[in-house]
């Protein structure tokens, strides 16, 4: 049956009638998570988003909040920045990230550099184990080439484009938008520079969780990664949960696993010495 | 007077020659046709290098797109320089080092302080060098964005280890740069002295345009 929504009150009872309706992809207000890790009170928890098929989300989390990511099904592909909430023109640095660390291979205990020396985020925990610094995301171009189109408003959508909205819900502009990291889908390097992806598809309910060392506005991109082989646009749902948590202390083994981590920290306490 | 060799094989009319010093920022606007050779004078001189396009400079170079979009990290010949929108901005026409970088990003102040240690806070950087030169046309620190190194040398393990090593640049070896639109070059030669890029010793290096 067709409502008659002839006039404006006909057109909100349509509206609110669908209040309560349940989707896939959609974050839960207030948080609701029946799996926390334990020692984790609800109390804590700050977000719950389930992440579209070609989606994306924004959010500013506080010093000390951990993210955790779910590949809920074995093919999302979430593509991150990270900015400094306070001062954005601060932001993640992938060359930084993997020089500064030695290793090209982000996973457990590795650190999210800012291009100021600072620690932005540190993996504390990841039982996925297959991500890419190098890739980057896919684009309109590269998506239109591939799939015959890359639009937002198209059947399927591209990285690139789902980050520059994320990022301008934070009033940032295209030219804020930089190298990104991959997490669930990953990248090796042969001898001779090769990129070899590891696409999966994987098991599902891969996981991993980050820990905010500063403020940030992270922006997360699900799209299928730029070098997926397959002909089809492959994408499934992220799910996202975060909570309140320390910020890291002077111990903290991620912290002073070596010296350049441990130098980094000190760059975020002397930022924060206020 | 002899013959210059270091024109040798660059086709059309020099139209910009420029010695750019040791340590110091260039930038240069090269239209759509145009070559750039750029020389390593004395060998193992790191030249890390960005681009805008002249007419948007909210498009600019992009590492990820240009190493996804042709699968290998390391610049060779024929390498497409590609942009943030995926766009061809100039071809690696010729070069005589085999590869060059562009996952080791560029130094800074602020990077040296985690590689090094804080006693290197004061000294020089490529960021540094990139700022300065951007500033002049109203670029800032938003517009900085992953590198190309030429002339240096990253590999990487297969775990995953990598690092800046011995170069494999010589003195008078050179790469040419065609380009695909109307670009920005913005350059920092680098004043690195903490890791071989340089030898340890910055050193000069000459940028020549022909059209």
């Amino acid at each position: 049956m067709i409502a008659n929504l002839a006039n404006p009150m006909a057109a909100r009872d349509h509206a609110r009638r669908m209040a309560g309706s349940v989707a896939e992809a959609m974050p839960v207000l207030p948080p609701f998570a029946a799996d926390l890790p334990s020692g984790v009170s609800s109390d804590d928890l700050l977000w719950e988003e389930t992440i579209a098929s070609g989606g994306y989300a924004a959010r500013r989390l506080a010093r000390g909040a951990r993210l955790r990511l779910i590949d809920l099904k074995g093919d999302a592909c979430a593509s991150l920045l990270v900015f400094n909430a306070e001062m954005p023109s601060e932001r993640l640095n992938v060359a930084d990230t993997v020089k500064v660390q030695w290793n090209a291979y982000l996973g457990s205990g590795k650190l999210l550099l800012s291009d100021m020396g600072r620690v932005l985020m540190s993996f504390l925990e990841d039982g996925a184990g297959t991500h890419d610094a190098f890739c980057g995301t896919s684009n309109a171009a590269s998506n239109a080439a591939k799939y015959g189109n890359g639009a937002n408003s198209g059947p399927t959508p591209n990285g690139r484009d789902r980050l520059l909205l994320g990022a301008a819900k934070y009033g940032l502009q295209r030219r804020d938008v930089h190298p990104c990291i991959n997490l669930f889908k990953g990248a090796t390097i042969e001898a001779d520079g090769r990129i070899v992806p590891v696409i999966g598809p994987f098991a599902p309910s891969r996981s991993l969780i980050l820990r905010a060392e500063m403020e940030v506005i992270v922006v997360i991109a699900n799209c299928p990664h730029v070098l997926d082989p397959r002909a089809a646009w492959t994408v499934t749902p992220l799910r996202a949960t975060a909570w309140r948590g320390p910020v890291t202390g002077a111990d903290d083994p991620v912290r002073t696993a070596t010296p350049e981590g441990l130098r980094a920290f000190e760059n975020v306490e002397d930022y924060f010495r206020r | 007077m002899s013959a210059d060799l270091q024109l040798s094989g660059l086709a059309g009319t020099v139209i910009h020659d420029a010695i750019v010093p040791a340590r110091a920022p260039w930038l240069h606007h090269v239209a759509a046709g145009q070559t750039l050779r750029i020389v390593d004078l004395e060998g193992n001189q790191a030249v890390d290098f960005l681009l805008y396009a002249a007419e948007d400079d909210a498009e600019r170079y992009s590492a990820q797109d240009t190493v996804a979009a042709q699968g290998n990290l390391f610049l060779r010949k024929g390498t497409v320089l590609r942009s943030n929108e995926g766009r061809a901005m100039m071809t690696i026409t010729a070069t005589t080092v085999d590869y060059h970088d562009t996952i080791g990003g560029a130094c800074s102040c602020e990077s040296n302080t985690l590689r090094y240690g804080h006693h290197t806070k004061a000294e020089h950087a490529c960021v540094e060098n990139f700022l300065e030169a951007n500033l002049r046309e109203g670029r800032g620190k938003r517009d900085i964005v992953s590198n190309i190194n030429f002339f240096m040398n990253v590999p990487v393990e297969p775990d995953g280890s990598l690092g800046i090593v011995d170069g494999i640049s010589a003195p008078g070896l050179s790469v040419d740069l065609r380009a695909e639109m109307d670009v920005i070059v913005v350059v920092s030669n680098c004043p690195q002295i903490n890791n071989p890029c340089n030898g340890f010793n910055p050193t000069p290096v000459r940028m020549i345009v022909a059209a």
